[in-house]
């Protein structure tokens, strides 16, 4: 670097800027290839994990029919929300969709089932940046406190209840990281209510999805 | 040029670790030095930048001026922690899935842009490559020491979740040392980061110290004995 004799033409300021120019633009023929070559295999490794997540909140005995590909979508606030329809026997057994909390660290992406009457038959977390060893115990892996909402419903469960403990509900909060359990609950609690909120419209089977063929076309 | 790989090997691991010694790196390691298996993932991913880095400084160290080192360098060390965090998403996503939240975070490590600057640019890439290995082992072994130590004042447990990242194999590293243990919360929080490395680092002068005294009454002893 600091060789005493450099070459006339590196003082120059258009070889520095062409060696600046010519490594962003390495840089960037080389991410723009791993992107080309990754995009595949992370959308299916994406939809693999989807696919595990809505096997954890919708049991694989309630239906018989793709949930990737029996999608309905809705707008909500603004934005489209995808809702996974599990259907068995010609009747919708279970609805998943995801829902977003604010966590302590960004936005946290939380999958929910819910049976027809309303109850949770299952939360997942998709994705978040909390904490590791504080706000991870989300993760099922790390704690069993996602568990928690299972059966739950909001006629099982009053308003007030959809809280963590310090705040006077029933949830407990971690030590150490309050706001993302804080942030789950009031997601969890959003997502019913928007079930409640639509329950005519989701349950409605007469949309045109991949089981309505089945059984009426040879 | 010849090289001496054991005085780089002593250098990376001990004398010249980047945490015990330098300082550097702190970011990341009070971020993710909660656990011990935390400590090992970060380490293991920050070596590989390491060496992937070392190398590719070395081999343009001929063409890249004083003046846009710095720029160049940044660029490199982005460029190939941006490619390993898709390829491993794409490829080892299981070990993805844990260590995720840290692969981004290796582009704050200052110990990465400090051996590309003071070792790589002028070294050859054998020992860039050499180099990087050594002090990306020495900044592992500093993740585990205080992650164990943290882990183990801060949860009562050592290596927990450790089947995650090395596989079911591993297992039986994850130990509950402590039963019925509430936590030490303190600890686990990142004051409590700050708090553990220094009673590390006081230990480490410690220990130096007694080396150093030991090796000067040794070779008093010696020059005695000749008199």
């Amino acid at each position: 670097m600091t060789t005493p004799l450099e070459p006339s033409y590196r003082q120059r300021a258009g070889y520095q800027a062409g060696l600046l120019g010519g490594f962003a633009t390495m840089a960037a023929v080389l991410l723009v290839m791993s992107n080309l070559i990754t995009r595949e295999p992370i959308e299916a490794r994406r939809r693999e994990d989807l696919m595990a997540s809505l096997v954890q909140v919708i049991p694989p005995a309630l239906h018989d029919n793709d949930l990737l590909a029996d999608t309905l979508t809705v707008p909500v606030d603004g934005s489209q929300r995808v809702i996974y329809r599990a259907v068995r026997d010609h009747a919708i057994t279970a609805l998943a969709y995801q829902v977003t909390a604010n966590g302590y660290a960004g936005d946290i992406d939380v999958l929910m089932g819910v049976d027809p009457q309303g109850e949770i038959l299952g939360v997942r977390v998709l994705s978040h940046a909390e904490t590791p060893g504080l706000g991870d115990k989300i993760e099922t892996a790390k704690g069993d406190w996602i568990r928690g909402f299972e059966k739950l419903s909001l006629d099982n469960t009053p308003d007030a209840a959809w809280a963590v403990k310090k705040d006077g509900g029933r949830f407990d909060q971690f030590s150490g990281a309050t706001i993302t359990p804080r942030g789950v609950v009031a997601a969890v609690h959003l997502g019913l209510e928007f079930f409640q909120a639509n329950r005519a419209r989701l349950l409605a089977l007469e949309v045109p999805i991949a089981i309505s063929t089945k059984g009426t076309t040879p | 040029m010849s090289t001496d790989y054991r005085r780089l090997t002593r250098d990376g691991l001990w004398d010249n670790n980047v945490v015990f010694s330098q300082l550097l790196a702190l970011c990341p390691l009070l971020a993710v030095t909660a656990s011990a298996t935390n400590g090992l993932g970060m380490g293991l991913a920050t070596t590989a930048v390491l060496m992937a880095s070392g190398a590719t400084v070395a081999v343009f160290r001929h063409f890249i001026t004083p003046a846009v080192r710095i720029p160049v360098f940044v660029l490199i060390i982005a460029t190939i922690v941006t490619a390993v965090d898709m390829a491993m998403n794409a490829w080892v996503h299981d070990l993805h899935k844990v260590l995720g939240l840290f692969i981004p975070l290796i582009v704050t490590n200052c110990a990465i842009l400090g051996r590309a600057e003071s070792f790589a640019s002028k070294q050859a890439l054998g020992p860039a490559l050499y180099d990087g290995l050594m002090m990306g082992l020495g900044f592992t072994l500093a993740l585990v020491v205080l992650g164990a130590t943290r882990e183990i004042i801060g949860s009562g447990t050592l290596f927990a979740n450790a089947s995650l990242l090395l596989g079911q194999a591993f297992s039986f590293l994850e130990l509950r040392l402590i039963p019925d243990y509430h936590g030490f919360l303190l600890v686990t929080l990142p004051p409590g980061g700050f708090l553990a490395l220094g009673f590390l680092l006081a230990a480490k002068r410690r220990l130096d110290a007694r080396l150093a005294r030991r090796a000067e009454a040794r070779a008093l002893a010696v020059a005695a004995a000749e008199s």
